[in-house]
């Protein structure tokens, strides 16, 4: 089986790599949303941040992937006592999903064949302790959408259908793609993700040559490639283990909280969740880069992509939300 | 376009992951036959239609025969094993299925992968969903192939073999790279899938002349099948290709030794992309992928009752067939009061007895999405009027659309016809920025304006929108619909056409913007039984609400 394309030989696109890491240091920032044209390696930086991820330890079986045998629920059948090293699910929620297959339903399998009454998880238990990933999420339809408000703002999926009533832990790491030309994000899904970021095609020749060089690399010489590759994910997943370690020790000065709130007042963001997720991704950044207090640099670094798709906007302006932010920060932040 | 036919197959079939497939634009009829028997693959084919559902796909209990055989019974999935695709009927591909199968396309099986061809049947405003369509290398178009022009296409096996077996050591000299994406870029092609796609190709093409290396030749071919279908109508100004930086080197073992230059001007490859297909064809494709694109969510409009999803409606007896899906607790309920009797007569013991005639099916009703269409008079008398005015009131109805999330579609009649600036589209900063951009003058084609109106609307009922026609005009039609500037003949005409509206039951509202209430206006919005609403001089928010309510 195939290896998924390097994260780190992924060329340029910074601010979605950027953004990517940070998540995957600290998972409750909440997801990213990267908008940007077809063919920019969207699906590509995705893919290759499951293979990135660190492992996580679950359940042997366990279809929620509990990290410890009490916590698996009861109506999962089977499931032994074993704990494992598992890769971190990356669950894929394709376009017409049926609502069952979401949050699962009664197994009609098992009901029909055997008479029992039994649950089968769906993709939100999958999505468990790892990222779900929705392509082209601004076609979503409305009411799948719904459902994953619910569940993204609860971390809990809440079963009550065909005579079952069951709930099962769902916490997972939003990760939405889409085309913007196509179509708008409700405003309410788009303040669930943490980061948002635009991604453009590259437009000198020598990055999109080179793009298009490890790529067919990739194809025609898959071992050697690997081989030069593998050893810089490694690198970066050891980088992120040790952020996360490292937040735990991190200082957080109040002048920052500060700086956090009058950026937010600046740009008008509607509710706290603003401020909250850029002081995460500002501890996650500066843990990053091996710092032991949060800066008004790594402020700066994560502003654009924790704020952007925070502000009241106005359907018809069509001048760029970053720049926005960007421009607040030059004011805010001297 | 049979030698093309010919070429592009061929190199499907040498090296059908690395193409992902081809999009062949034709009616169903002998041509397209003769194309699609020739299709020779080393994987085995398999047909999809755009309903099929996902266990169909990705295999799964056969719940029918399950229920007649007491025993559990599986289907293969159709993804389960790397397959040569046949997706008929293309350009109705559901959002949901084209975002399966793109997902399948970019899988690797095996060390091998899919391939897809879309068997696309089209007008010039439909096309395959833009997801997949971008990921399917090869382009044929058969529309104008005539069938006694059409010689037998042939594909000789044996080649073919020999060809798959010298893929894998063709090598590529280092500035190819470079020249493809160089090409790509000029001609507005923003996607990096396309430039690996037409490296493929020209592998493939080298392997099918026995050669050991690319050559322009291959490149050339490789630009024609490949961008040339994607170019947008207008590329942009494109700067030079920098001849400073040299590209860098690409990785892996690919051989140097062996080549011999291929160093063609990028010029000779766009050229070649551009030959390769009329102009107007091009601006079709993209008009149709724009209007396809907005598709997918659910939303204001009218309701239509399906089995798939939406809000539950009460479940009905059925048989299960594709797509249909078993709603069990009433099944159960249906079969309960028969469970004592059956296992009276049963053969063999078992905790339930099902028949098929108990299965109950699950329906919902899904509402659609609604467009608004604004037919704008951008004529002289209305530019000079109120057209600014009338721009102000479609941009606040845009916002309202917005918070709706309704679709919206832009059209606008001067001159001597009417023209569609945008095809449904739920991107309200591209409809603001066509909106600003719209001149006024010329005369007043009404009776064009509403007749392709009405049309719009037709097209977004049959894609399952709710249409409503916002006509914002000074209401003097003065050009007939065969374009000539007659008063008498034009009123008639827009009379007609107000019928027509009225008589298909599409909903309408006309919004005058003289000066001064027309009288003729309000019998034309009579005959289209449509409210009618006088621009009042107010202010822009007030003017709003008087619409929003017109519209409801």
């Amino acid at each position: 089986m195939k290896q998924p394309f390097p994260f780190s030989a992924i060329v340029g696109q910074e601010a979605m790599k950027q953004a990517m890491v940070l998540t995957a240091i600290d998972p409750s920032i909440g997801g990213v949303l990267v908008f940007g044209d077809r063919g920019t390696g969207k699906s590509t930086a995705v893919r290759a941040l499951a293979a990135l991820l660190p492992e996580i330890s679950a359940v042997q079986g366990c279809p929620v992937n509990s990290a410890s045998p009490d916590l698996v629920p009861d109506w999962a059948q089977g499931v032994g006592t074993k704990v494992v090293k598992r890769a971190t699910p990356v669950v894929d929620l394709p376009l017409g999903v049926t609502e069952d297959r979401v949050v699962g339903a009664l197994d009609i399998e098992r009901a029909l064949t055997r008479g029992e009454k039994a649950f089968e998880p769906g993709l939100l238990a999958r999505a468990n302790r790892g990222y779900l990933y929705i392509d082209e999420v601004n076609l979503l339809e409305d009411h799948i959408v719904d459902l994953l408000l619910d569940v993204a703002q609860s971390g809990e999926n809440v079963v009550e259908r065909e005579g079952l009533s069951i709930r099962h832990p769902a916490r997972f790491v939003l990760v939405g793609s889409g085309n913007p030309e196509e179509g708008e994000l409700r405003p309410q899904l788009l303040d669930r993700f943490g980061l948002s970021v635009e991604v453009t095609s590259p437009r000198d020749v020598p990055t999109r040559v080179e793009v298009i060089t490890r790529r067919d690399a990739y194809d025609r010489d898959y071992d050697a490639f690997m081989a030069h590759w593998r050893a810089k994910d490694t690198r970066l997943r050891n980088a992120i283990l040790k952020a996360r370690e490292a937040m735990a020790g991190l200082t957080t000065p109040a002048s920052v909280l500060h700086d956090c709130a009058a950026l937010c007042i600046a740009i008008g963001s509607d509710g706290l969740r603003g401020e909250l997720t850029l002081l995460k991704a500002a501890r996650a950044q500066a843990a990053f880069e091996k710092s032991t207090t949060v800066t008004r640099a790594h402020l700066r670094s994560v502003a654009a992509m924790a704020l952007s798709h925070r502000m009241r906007r106005d359907p018809l302006d069509d001048a760029g939300s970053t720049a926005r932010v960007l421009r607040a920060v030059a004011e805010v932040l001297p | 376009m049979i030698d093309r036919a010919t070429i592009a197959l061929s190199l499907l079939a040498i090296d059908p992951p690395g193409l992902r497939g081809l999009w062949l634009r034709a009616r169903a009829g002998p041509v397209r036959d003769l194309v699609t028997t020739a299709i020779t693959s080393p994987l085995p084919q398999r047909r999809l239609h755009p309903g099929v559902a996902d266990d169909a796909l990705f295999g799964g209990l056969d719940l029918a025969a399950t229920l007649a055989r007491g025993t559990q019974v599986f289907s293969a999935g159709l993804l389960n094993t790397p397959a040569c695709l046949i997706l008929t009927m293309a350009e109705r591909c559901p959002p949901g299925l084209a975002a399966r199968l793109s997902q399948a396309l970019d899988q690797t099986l095996d060390q091998t992968g899919h391939c897809l061809i879309a068997l696309d049947e089209g007008d010039a405003d439909e096309a395959p969903p833009p997801a997949l369509a971008e990921r399917l290398g090869l382009f044929l178009d058969l529309s104008d192939v005539v069938w006694s022009d059409a010689p037998a296409l042939t594909l000789d096996a044996a080649t073919l073999q020999t060809a798959r077996d010298r893929l894998s050591t063709v090598t590529t000299p280092p500035d190819t790279i470079a020249q493809l994406t160089r090409a790509a870029a000029s001609l507005g092609i923003a996607s990096l899938r396309v430039p690996l796609l037409a490296l493929a190709a020209a592998r493939a093409h080298a392997a099918l002349r026995g050669a050991d290396a690319v050559e322009a030749a291959d490149l050339r071919l490789a630009a024609e099948l490949v961008f040339a279908h994607r170019a947008s109508p207008q590329p942009e100004a494109a700067p030079p290709p920098p001849d400073t930086p040299p590209p860098p080197p690409p990785e892996g073992d690919q051989r140097t030794e062996s080549t011999q230059s291929t160093d063609i001007p990028d010029e000779v490859l766009i050229e070649a992309a551009r030959a390769a297909l009329p102009p107007d064809l091009l601006a079709a494709l993209n008009a149709g992928r724009a209007a396809r694109a907005a598709k997918g969510a659910s939303g204001t409009g009218g309701g239509r009752a399906g089995n798939r999803r939406g809000r539950p409606l009460p479940s009905r007896a059925g048989r299960l067939g594709t797509g249909a899906r078993i709603d069990l607790v009433a099944t159960l309920r249906a079969a309960a009061p028969w469970q004592p009797i059956r296992r009276a007569t049963a053969l063999r013991a078992a905790a339930l007895h099902i028949r098929p005639s108990d299965i109950r099916l699950k329906r919902f009703v899904e509402t659609s999405d609604r467009v608004l269409i604004f037919a704008v008079d951008a004529s002289g008398s209305a530019a000079f009027a109120r057209l600014a005015e009338a721009k102000g009131a479609v941009e606040l109805l845009l916002a309202a659309a917005y918070a709706r999330r309704d679709h919206v579609a832009l059209l606008a009649f001067r001159g001597t016809a009417a023209e569609l600036i945008l095809p449904p589209t739920r991107s309200l900063v591209q409809t603001k920025r066509r909106l600003a951009g719209l001149p006024g003058g010329g005369g007043t084609p009404l009776a064009h304006g509403l007749q392709m109106a009405m049309a719009t609307a037709r097209q977004a009922q049959a894609r399952g929108l709710t249409p409503t026609i916002a006509v914002l005009t000074d209401g003097r039609g003065n050009i007939a619909l065969d374009g000539s500037a007659n008063r008498a003949t034009a009123e008639s005409d827009a009379a007609q056409q107000a019928r027509a509206i009225a008589a298909s039951g599409l909903s309408a509202v006309i919004i005058d913007t003289g000066n001064r209430p027309q009288p003729g206006l309000q019998m034309l919005a009579a005959l289209m039984a449509a409210p009618y609403v006088a621009l009042p001089r107010a202010d822009a928010h007030r003017l709003s609400a008087v619409l929003s309510q017109a519209l409801q």
